[in-house]
């Protein structure tokens, strides 16, 4: 049965929104239970994310690490599975970048490193996905369960690689040797100092373009190109897929390296651009927090771009909101937690009632125009 | 009219001016219906014509926006189906509510339990059972699980469920789908006996036969109206589906004498076991020729699903052999579904929403699944989609598929529109082998003639069809030949012009009748 259909600016625009809006409510809520003024906080975060270039800067910094672990979850969900592993996909994309970094940098010249260390991203955070896939495709065990597993087991390979090979000698910190200066990926406000802009400095660096491209690559794929229909049509109806010929085991292996690959490239974010050299815990929960980002963007890339820059917002908002009222740095995480709460879990509270209310409100207005049509 | 001369209480049902509307669709519009006490009503319409809409209105489910209920003369406001039930309301759905590994008993019991300790309950039910079983010939085992028992005694089941509540009002929804035709006939006999003892059935069917055979009278829907209400002895076939639909409908389509050509598909000794160790193909021989209709008849669930995905090269094969238009599939040589495409193999699916469709996609994308990875839907990188929708438009005008919107959600197609689509997609590939799969299950009955005229066109232009459908007119009025399918084997064939329903439906139950044996005999193996 057809039902009257609800716009698209409702589905994307209104819902989500109203979502936040909730978020943001149940947000205040926290912060009168903490005597901190709702709107002083609200302000200090805005202030703190978007205030100056230097918030800014970090702002935008944190959304490109979001938007390559949320392009890990989203692409990997709709081949209609769950990619718990970004965490650990990324940890291991460091190494790759890492390598080529401290083998490369110094002997070949910035433009020669950066393909590779582009590729080795991708190829380092997809194999360490290629295991789980391929479990998940030729023995069936379950991908949630397996990436789970290997991001503890990516964070013990990367203790015992810092500790015993990668760690200078005579230091005590666990981290390996810092890059050589040639092979790091230029920071926005170098950047735009060349053509005359001048911003504060922050970690944000150049990897933000590749971010937006491969957002945009990523959307190419899944829906101009025939790989991309195979990866949906099974994502959507597996048996349907596989009635047209599409290998399920071979879908399962592509997207996962293919989500592996993308969550990878945050190492280019955080490790080549701003730290320059591979850190214990790197990847700070930035990883899962894709998830989230995914599952706010609604798995589309546009969406994973726009959730991002929220979540980049959040992240830098609040902890802005820590040094001005010293609240508990976790402040942030649970910011996260009610956007997640409310946009993900509690989706169906706001759309309901709203496209109710949309429908009734097109429908008076047809009735009205009908009767006035019947008068004239 | 004698209806005017009953007084309001020999209606055991009765409904005035039923209205429903979900959002912008009117399904049910003034609906007036009068059932008498003691009869068996049938309700025909073709899908969406609002049926079911109003025996959820009946059973509580739904609540109407408009209109009255009466029961035995009372009006009554039934908000659930707890009201429903204490009304004497019962309902056999058709898909059975029972849950597998209880026993009859226990899924009898189960939410009319009688204190607080089950055995006590349980004696209770036994002995009311019993004297149900005995009165209407409604014999079940009651004490064992449900799983293991046939369909056939699941629907008992589910009737005596309704008889043990109190059921005065007994409604059937579609409840031949799954029967073999001696099981329908023995519904029957129950429904009568249900009869004389005053209970009143209402039978919900889109099986015109079925209506002239067990009803007293019949009401006839037509997109949400109740559009006549006819006593049964009145009628006939045609001008029930002419009311239907709302014009003259062709119910047997004409079909000349075939010219069977080469054989372009043979299966040799093909036996399959699932997962769980059941053998669902045992030892299947058969052969297709060109320019000529196969059918295979039998109840769901005999392995004529299995048969069509193995040939499909959906389903491995364990051992046989089968040569699809010259290529060989056997355990040495596997063949996945893309590759038997390529052989020039069609495949319309028995059930498009697990398989023929993905129900997410548009149209134009829905179109191409299967062949989505040839070169003329493709460039380099990119799916040509401007080719891809042109041609889908092309398609959908050729094949009077509504409405013709390339970029509509396959979901948002009706069940008519969404099977020509796939049936558009494997007939315009123009294989030379076409696997059929229910091709009109759930298809409104104008439709149902359409698809009925492609695929006997599909015949007449030399390709070699094998059709499996569970609609015993649709596999008598389309196949050249008929085989019978029972528990994974061929139980025999049968010339289309020996196969009367009583025939099939003996074969069905893996009982060859003697003439049949002899004429087996006679041909060479």
């Amino acid at each position: 049965m057809s039902q009257h259909r609800i716009p698209a600016w409702i589905t994307v625009g209104v819902i989500p929104l109203a979502n936040v809006a909730m978020a943001a409510l149940a947000a205040a809520l926290v912060f009168w239970y903490l005597n901190i003024n709702p709107l002083d906080a609200l302000q200090a975060m805005v202030y703190g994310a978007f205030g100056s270039s230097y918030g800014w800067g970090y702002t935008l910094y944190y959304m490109t690490s979001y938007i390559f672990t949320g392009l890990a979850v989203a692409v990997v969900f709709q081949a209609g599975m769950f990619n718990i592993g970004g965490e650990g996909q990324a940890y291991i994309g460091a190494l790759g970048v890492g390598l080529v970094c401290l083998g490369l940098g110094g002997h070949v010249p910035f433009i020669v490193l950066l393909p590779i260390s582009i590729i080795a991203a991708f190829v380092f955070g997809g194999l360490w996905a290629l295991i789980p896939a391929w479990l998940q495709a030729k023995r069936g065990s379950h991908i949630v369960i397996t990436t789970i597993m290997f991001n503890f087991i990516a964070a013990s390979l990367m203790n015992y690689l810092l500790i015993n090979f990668m760690k200078p000698a005579g230091t005590m910190s666990v981290e390996s040797a810092v890059f050589d200066p040639s092979s790091w990926i230029p920071k926005m406000h170098e950047a735009l100092a060349l053509i005359g802009i001048s911003i504060d400095r922050s970690p944000l660096n150049l990897s933000m373009f590749w971010a937006l491209f491969v957002a945009f690559a990523v959307w190419f794929f899944l829906w101009r190109t025939r790989w991309g229909y195979e990866v949906r049509a099974m994502g959507s109806n597996a048996s349907g897929a596989q009635y047209g010929g599409i290998s399920i085991p071979g879908t399962v292996i592509m997207i996962m390296i293919i989500g592996g690959g993308l969550a990878g490239f945050m190492a280019l974010n955080v490790v080549q651009g701003e730290a320059h050299q591979i850190k214990l815990n790197l990847v700070n929960q930035m990883g899962f927090t894709g998830i989230a980002v995914a599952l706010m963007g609604r798995n589309h890339p546009f969406g994973i771009v726009i959730a991002s820059l929220l979540f980049g917002f959040l992240t830098q908002g609040g902890s802005e909101l820590q040094f001005e009222y010293s609240v508990d740095a976790r402040i942030v995480v649970v910011l996260q937690g009610l956007v997640i709460l409310f946009s993900g879990a509690l989706q169906n509270m706001m759309k309901h009632p709203i496209e109710r209310l949309y429908l009734r409100v097109t429908s008076n207005r047809r009735k009205a125009s009908e009767e006035l049509a019947a008068e004239a | 009219m004698t209806a005017q001369t009953h007084s309001a209480a020999e209606y055991a049902l009765e409904l005035r001016g039923i209205d429903k509307h979900f959002g912008a669709v009117h399904a049910n519009k003034n609906i007036d219906l009068k059932v008498e006490k003691g009869t068996i009503h049938g309700i025909v319409g073709e899908n969406g014509a609002g049926k079911s809409t109003l025996m959820s209105i009946i059973y509580g489910f739904y609540e109407a926006d408009q209109g009255d209920i009466a029961i035995d003369g009372q009006v009554l406001k039934i908000r659930d189906s707890k009201t429903a039930i204490a009304s004497g309301i019962g309902m056999v759905h058709q898909h059975f509510m029972l849950i597998q590994n209880f026993t009859a008993l226990e899924n009898v019991v189960l939410g009319a339990e009688s204190g607080e300790l089950i055995d006590d309950s349980l004696d209770k039910a036994r002995t009311e059972l019993n004297r149900l079983s005995d009165e209407f010939g409604l014999s079940v085992p009651l004490d064992q699980p449900v799983e293991e028992l046939s369909v056939g005694f699941q629907q008992r089941i589910e009737i005596l469920k309704a008889l043990y509540r109190g059921a005065r009002i007994l409604i059937l929804d579609e409840p031949t789908g799954v029967l073999t035709p001696q099981e329908t006939e023995h519904l029957f006999k129950v429904l009568d006996s249900l009869k004389a003892q005053g209970t009143t059935v209402i039978l919900i069917t889109h099986k015109l036969r079925e209506i002239l055979a067990a009803t007293d009278n019949v009401s006839v829907m037509r997109r949400g109206e109740m559009v006549a209400h006819v006593k049964t002895a009145e009628t006939n076939q045609e001008e029930l589906a002419e009311l239907m639909v709302g014009r003259k409908v062709l119910l047997q389509v004409d079909k000349g004498d075939s010219a069977p050509g080469d054989v372009k598909l043979s299966v040799r000794n093909l036996s399959m076991t699932d997962s769980a160790g059941v053998k669902r193909l045992d030892n299947v021989s058969l052969d297709v020729r060109a320019g000529e209709i196969v059918g295979i008849a039998g109840v769901s669930g005999n392995g004529q699903s299995e048969l069509l995905e193995t040939l499909a090269g959906i389903t491995p094969v364990d051992s046989g052999t089968i040569d699809l238009n010259g290529h060989t599939l056997d355990v040495q040589h596997p063949m996945n579904p893309s590759q038997v495409r390529k052989a020039g193999i069609g495949h319309i699916p028995e059930d498009r929403h697990r398989m023929g469709l993905i129900n997410t996609f548009s149209a134009y994308e829905a179109f191409v699944l299967g062949y989505h990875r040839n070169q003329e839907y493709n460039g380099a990188l990119q799916m040509k989609q401007g080719a891809i929708i042109e041609d889908c438009k092309e398609k959908m005008e050729r094949w009077d598929v509504r409405p013709q919107d390339p970029y509509l959600k396959t979901a948002n197609f009706s069940g008519g529109n969404q099977q020509k689509l796939v049936i558009a997609r494997e007939i315009e590939q123009n294989p030379d082998v076409l696997l059929i799969g229910q091709p009109t299950r759930g298809v409104d009955i104008g439709a149902i003639e359409s698809i009925h005229k492609r695929i006997l066109e599909m015949r007449d232009a030399g390709k070699a069809i094998l059709l499996v459908s569970v609609e015993l007119d649709e596999i008598r009025s389309l196949s050249d030949r008929i085989l019978v399918m029972f528990d994974g084997t061929i139980v025999g064939e049968v010339p289309a012009d020996k196969a009367d329903e009583r025939t099939l439906g003996l074969m069905m139950a893996n009982i060859v009748p003697d003439d049949i044996k002899a004429l087996q005999a006679e041909e060479p193996a």
